[in-house]
């Protein structure tokens, strides 16, 4: 019996044992590679023409980073990022709380109607083409709006702040009707300060989401004055994809200097999401475990 | 305060048939008396009405001959003439390849990643390890496909880390470009994807066992269970049904793609087992203007995963003893 019992720790151990250094291994597949592109980003022209490292370049230098800031366009698509993200997160969350705010009172007229349109949005789409044909005859091509207005709504972010916002007492909303407040007045200064928790989750998913979004610039913007960082980046890509292509043994000098600026474009695109990253992990798993909640 | 005032008005049984008419009345009398409220739900409405209803209404474009010069409503109808094209479209077919050779080394190796990774994570006994791998592993969800792209190009060029690793172990005694090797698409694709996304896959498993009952475990101990056996017969059938809703959702997907990643990866060399069925719609509607082929290839498909969600669903729960999980 004793022996038994040792024999199933000694078991037990193994599988702790085999089992972290599983795990290691995996964050190693996820990080090295990681590593590696910062790595390069901060390698001379020289060094990344010769490759050859994984771990540590073989000659450091910062002119891939003064390529990218000496290009104005960049600086130009930054803005584009930053203020999309930032227009486009504000009037994402006030409207779906807005519309999530009436539908979470079930005296409401019409509701069960409301309420069915909006799970049909979340099954049935019109798809590329027919959007396309919409936002084209809505003037939204080339325009920064385009990035906006399409993107005011998800009916899943509605049910979400419904469910929150069912959550309040209603006596909260009671007492400030027997002073004489309105709706509006009750959902703007009562409702949105208590539901900031649940308000900052889909505001940080939403901002995740703009930042990456590039579909939206591929489909309907080809004014260059309107390019995200994304799309900025996906140009680099392409640019350098091709020259690499038609260079196969050619000039590698400037397929360098291409793959350094793709380089040192990917880490600053990626940098604002990495800065977020510990705030965005606080909110993610309760916005997961929100969003499992049934109406 | 009581609420009487804005609920309308129940004094007669709500399944009481009414005069149209009446209805329409009280309807009106009472959205008027709700205005304030309404006033809050009406742009959403408007919305939905204009970006989602009238794009679905302009699926009829699928059964016409839509031109720049049309309107929709001015373009002829051609019946299913263009579906009739896509029965004999070489290109649409192997797109059609494409897709599903991806989308079942997905569903064959990227679906049971998510779960043996969470079973790992959860069988860690030491907190501040366990948070550290839990960061570490969500990170790559929230990298951008353009990013993981470039990146990938990056670490596949002739000059990159795969073949300063591969030549570094002996595998391989000069380097090439992967991306160019259109025989090797598919493991890039379906690859890159577990890399990304395999951490994040695990939330929902791991928030799953934490509601397992630690009781379980303990009488398993004394009953002498191994780690694995615990595993098998505690962990895993508390997850059935979570599992199985995440199968039936994956296999629905199966003529989806990721068509962020495939525009970002793919290129002259690699297209013919690059191209999938998303970009394909995007390359005939965009690049060739031709709305209404596109739009009928991409009704099409939908249709098709409709009928899978539906049969994979009705599978599933039969497995399940006869409980949908849907």
């Amino acid at each position: 019996m004793n022996r038994k019992v040792v024999k199933e720790d000694i078991d037990s151990r193994i599988f702790d044992a085999v089992n972290m250094v599983l795990l290691v291994i995996f964050m190693v597949i996820i990080l090295v590679p990681l590593w590696n592109v910062i790595i390069s980003s901060l390698s001379s022209g020289k060094a990344l023409a010769e490759g050859g490292f994984i771990f540590w370049s073989k000659e450091f230098s910062l002119e891939n980073y003064r390529a990218v800031f000496n290009d104005s366009s960049i600086g130009q698509s930054f803005l584009v990022s930053i203020s999309k993200t930032f227009v486009g997160v504000f009037t994402h969350v006030f409207f779906c709380a807005m519309i999530g705010y009436g539908l979470s009172k079930r005296y409401i007229r019409g509701r069960k109607l409301y309420v069915a349109m909006g799970v049909i949005t979340m099954f049935f789409s019109g798809g590329m083409i027919p959007t396309y044909l919409l936002i084209k005859s809505l003037g939204l091509l080339n325009s920064f709006w385009v990035y906006i207005i399409p993107a005011l709504f998800s009916y899943y972010d509605v049910v979400i702040l419904m469910n929150f916002f069912r959550n309040v007492p209603d006596s909260l909303e009671e007492s400030a009707k027997i002073d004489g407040a309105g709706d509006w007045h009750i959902f703007l200064k009562i409702f949105i300060p208590l539901s900031m928790p649940a308000m900052a989750t889909i505001a940080l998913f939403n901002g995740v989401g703009q930042w990456n979004d590039f579909m939206t610039t591929k489909l309907y913007i080809t004014n260059q004055a309107l390019y995200p960082l994304q799309m900025k980046l996906y140009e680099i890509i392409v640019q350098s994809q091709t020259q690499s292509m038609q260079n196969i043994g050619g000039s590698a000098v400037i397929e360098t200097t291409t793959k350094g600026v793709q380089l040192a474009t990917i880490v600053i695109t990626t940098l604002p999401i990495v800065a977020m990253y510990p705030v965005l992990q606080r909110y993610f798993i309760s916005g997961m475990m929100m969003g499992a909640v049934k109406e | 305060m009581n609420k009487t005032a804005v609920v309308p008005s129940t004094s007669m049984p709500p399944n009481a048939k009414k005069p149209m008419r009446q209805r329409i009345k009280e309807f009106v009398i009472d959205y008027k008396r709700q205005w304030e409220i309404q006033s809050m739900i009406l742009p959403g409405i408007i919305f939905m009405i204009i970006f989602c209803y009238i794009p679905i209404y302009g699926l009829t474009i699928a059964f016409k001959n839509y031109t720049v010069i049309d309107t929709l409503s001015s373009a002829p109808w051609v019946g299913l003439d263009n579906f009739k094209i896509i029965l004999s479209d070489e290109y649409f077919w192997d797109a059609v390849v494409n897709t599903l050779g991806i989308s079942f080394l997905k569903l064959g190796i990227g679906f049971i990643i998510p779960i043996i990774l969470a079973i790992m994570i959860y069988e860690l006994n030491m907190g501040r390890f366990k948070k550290f791998v839990q960061t570490i592993s969500y990170l790559p969800h929230f990298l951008s496909w353009i990013v993981l792209g470039g990146m990938l190009i990056t670490w596949f060029s002739t000059s990159g880390l795969f073949n300063e690793l591969l030549l570094n172990l002996g595998l391989i005694s000069k380097p090439s470009n992967i991306l160019l090797d259109s025989g090797k698409y598919w493991w890039i694709a379906t690859l890159s994807d577990i890399w990304k996304e395999a951490g994040w896959g695990t939330i929902l498993y791991l928030a799953i066992m934490s509601k397992i009952d630690p009781t379980y475990y303990e009488a398993a101990k004394i009953d002498g269970a191994s780690r694995l056996r615990q595993i098998w017969n505690i962990t895993l059938p508390n997850m059935k049904s979570i599992i199985s809703l995440n199968l039936i959702l994956t296999v629905s997907g199966l003529l989806g793609s990721n068509l962020d990643q495939t525009l970002v990866l793919m290129n002259s060399q690699n297209r013919a087992r690059a191209e999938v069925i998303n970009s394909y719609v995007y390359r005939m509607g965009m690049t060739q203007g031709d709305f209404s082929y596109a739009t009928a290839v991409g009704l099409g498909v939908s249709i098709v995963s409709v009928i899978l969600l539906v049969t994979a669903n009705k599978i599933t729960s039969k497995l399940n003893d006869n409980q949908s999980v849907l």
